[in-house]
């Protein structure tokens, strides 16, 4: 892009791109925010005017709203921290030289390539299916009562279906910083006298900084949205109910669409806190 | 401290014979280096000693203990490597700490170790960079200050100058030789570069695809290689192999003579070529002159300017005390 002339046509260029986002994301928003301050109820009378910060105020004083926000940090965080860590410990043994590699690296990913829909529905009927469930004659085989996931643990459900989903994406990326890793890096360290775990912790572990806090970001993006597993499995229930799930009750089960979208403005800006304490913690590994 | 003795020493890569069995003796506080062209084993050769390769027969030991199956850091060997390996995410200080901190050295004898490497390397002003914000040479001396800490009883240096621009290469060589003065340890150098071997080694080990060709001191090689391969490789620019009726007459199969070994005149002499190439360093002139039963053009060094155009009609003379005699084997005869 250096001469005047080629910076002209790169705008041109760039131009419908650009307008298609803005479009893209402008449109929602704003439609968002101007339901936000009107009554609208389709079912019961449609358009009812505008009502200021009514909305606002009665989405944050309902009794969910908190336990709302809740849910949705623990399925966050829990399901960051499992897949941060076994991730890291799947891209450590991926790495290693072994026999039928590109075989098991395909079936480690696999789990990425099913729809959420699908894969929590899998896990609901066939795995955690208290009567007819593979861990509920697992149970039976040792003699223990089978557990009613669902409901009896159904948060820890939820994490582990989405933790599930998502450890492919984790690992493929963690695999692949590992692999950028200079070997003589930890050759050097393994004259240096560094025993195998002290490598891991002083090189390899420092090496991947940059590819976890990546790995946190974008998982946190797409997180704060999980809707599919919670729909098919609880249906909001025993305790799953997240930010998303409750502004989908409002705007449809209770068909108030103002409701909704004053609870969407606090999804939004829910996302920018979280991002901005990731961003604060482990941001700055983002920098060369 | 610092002799090391390879018994028999074989490695193989899977059906892949790398090394054949090799006998080798390192004196304590040699500095010896390992020369070959591109993959004749030498960096595996230094990497067996280092401990990094397993050993697929035979024997090392170091200082008169079998350390065959001792793990690399029990050696007691630094190794310096050709992309430095320092830590990217650690300080200088911290580079140089960490075999002194691995090794749980204590924190007042780790800083007196650090500012003394610091110190004979000129980086003591550097200690709180990043590797990231050193220069090459800087992180060269990083490495080699990783090194130093441990007091080792020998120093491994993999090809360490090969990815230096040619003017700092100079000054780390003279680096290196005056560490090796100073520390009077024993070093053992990989390079596929002559001239490094030549001006640093005490003893030569010239490899050719896992064997080695022959071992002496600099001025050994360059007087007396044992065979052709020896003979082309020490001594730049290369040593000129004339075949056929020319090496008959003096009774050999192929005769060696190097390019500062031949008389040229205008007038008078042993061989007959026309002036081809001439490259002009001032101090001297190398000329290459196409002559019959050459294996290449020939190259001739002259001292200074002889006005020599090209396409001029030359004779060249060896001096025949200077002439290297092979038999069809590529043996030295004498």
């Amino acid at each position: 892009m250096a001469t005047q002339h080629s910076r002209a046509a790169a705008r041109i260029m760039m131009a419908p791109a650009v307008f298609l986002l803005l479009v893209w994301m402008l449109v929602p928003l704003t439609m968002t925010l101007y339901f936000s301050f009107k009554k609208y109820l389709p079912l019961r009378g449609g358009d009812l005017g505008w009502t200021g910060f009514d909305n606002y105020v009665r989405f944050v004083t309902s009794s969910s709203f908190w336990p709302s926000v809740q849910t949705t940090l623990v399925i966050v965080g829990g399901v960051l921290f499992i897949t941060v860590i076994l991730g890291i410990m799947l891209a450590v043994l991926l790495n290693q030289p072994m026999w039928g590699q590109g075989i098991v690296r395909i079936l480690v990913i696999a789990p990425f390539f099913v729809m959420p829909t699908v894969s929590a529905l899998v896990w609901k009927n066939m795995f955690m299916d208290p009567v007819n469930g593979l861990f509920a004659h697992l149970w039976k085989f040792f003699g223990a009562e089978p557990v009613q996931w669902l409901s009896q643990a159904s948060l820890q459900s939820i994490v582990m279906i989405v933790s599930w989903q998502w450890l492919p994406f984790a690992t493929l990326i963690l695999l692949t910083a590992i692999q950028s890793l200079d070997r003589e890096q930890l050759e050097a360290a393994e004259m240096d006298g560094a025993q195998p775990v002290q490598r891991f912790a002083f090189i390899t572990l420092p090496h991947l900084g940059r590819a976890i806090t990546i790995v946190i970001l974008i998982q946190t993006i797409f997180l704060l949205a999980i809707f599919a597993e919670i729909f098919v499995t609880t249906g909001g229930a025993f305790g799953t109910r997240t930010l998303t799930y409750l502004i989908f009750q409002r705007v449809l089960e209770s068909q108030n669409v103002g409701l909704g979208s004053a609870g969407g403005v606090y999804a939004i800006i829910l996302a920018n806190i979280v991002a901005i304490f990731l961003m604060r913690i482990v941001g700055k590994n983002l920098d060369a | 401290m610092g002799h090391i003795s390879l018994n028999q020493v074989t490695k193989s890569f899977g059906d892949v014979n790398v090394i054949p069995p090799l006998d080798l003796e390192i004196n304590d506080g040699e500095f010896v280096v390992f020369v070959g062209p591109s993959g004749c084993g030498k960096s595996t050769l230094l990497r067996l000693i280092a401990g990094l390769e397993d050993v697929t027969s035979g024997h090392i030991e170091i200082d008169g203990k079998d350390a065959t199956e001792v793990p690399p850091a029990k050696r007691g060997l630094a190794m310096v490597f050709q992309s430095y390996a320092l830590y990217p995410h650690m300080s200088v200080r911290k580079n140089i700490a960490f075999p002194l901190r691995m090794a749980k050295v204590d924190q007042a004898e780790q800083d007196r170790k650090i500012e003394a490497a610091a110190k004979a390397l000129n980086l003591t002003d550097y200690l709180d960079r990043r590797p990231g914000q050193l220069s090459g040479g800087q992180r060269q001396r990083v490495a080699i200050g990783r090194a130093i800490v441990r007091e080792p009883a020998a120093f491994l240096f993999d090809e360490p100058l090969s990815n230096l621009d040619a003017a700092l290469r100079v000054n780390m060589r003279l680096e290196i030789s005056e560490l090796h003065q100073t520390l009077d340890t024993t070093m053992i150098y990989v390079t596929h570069d002559q001239v490094e071997a030549m001006t640093m080694a005490d003893k030569i080990v010239v490899l050719r695809a896992g064997n080695i060709e022959q071992v002496g001191s600099p001025l050994e090689l360059y007087r007396a290689p044992r065979n052709k391969f020896v003979a082309g490789f020490i001594g730049s620019p290369k040593m000129n192999f004339l075949t056929g009726a020319t090496a008959a007459a003096h009774g050999a199969h192929t005769i060696g003579i190097r390019p500062e070994h031949i008389e040229i005149s205008r007038e008078a002499g042993a061989w007959k070529g026309k002036v081809g190439v001439s490259e002009h360093l001032g101090s001297d002139t190398f000329f290459h002159i196409p002559v019959a039963d050459a294996e290449d053009t020939l190259t001739v060094r002259a001292s200074g300017e002889l006005g020599l155009e090209r396409g001029e009609e030359v004779f060249l003379s060896p001096i025949m005390e200077h002439l290297h005699m092979f038999d069809a084997q590529g043996l030295a005869v004498r």
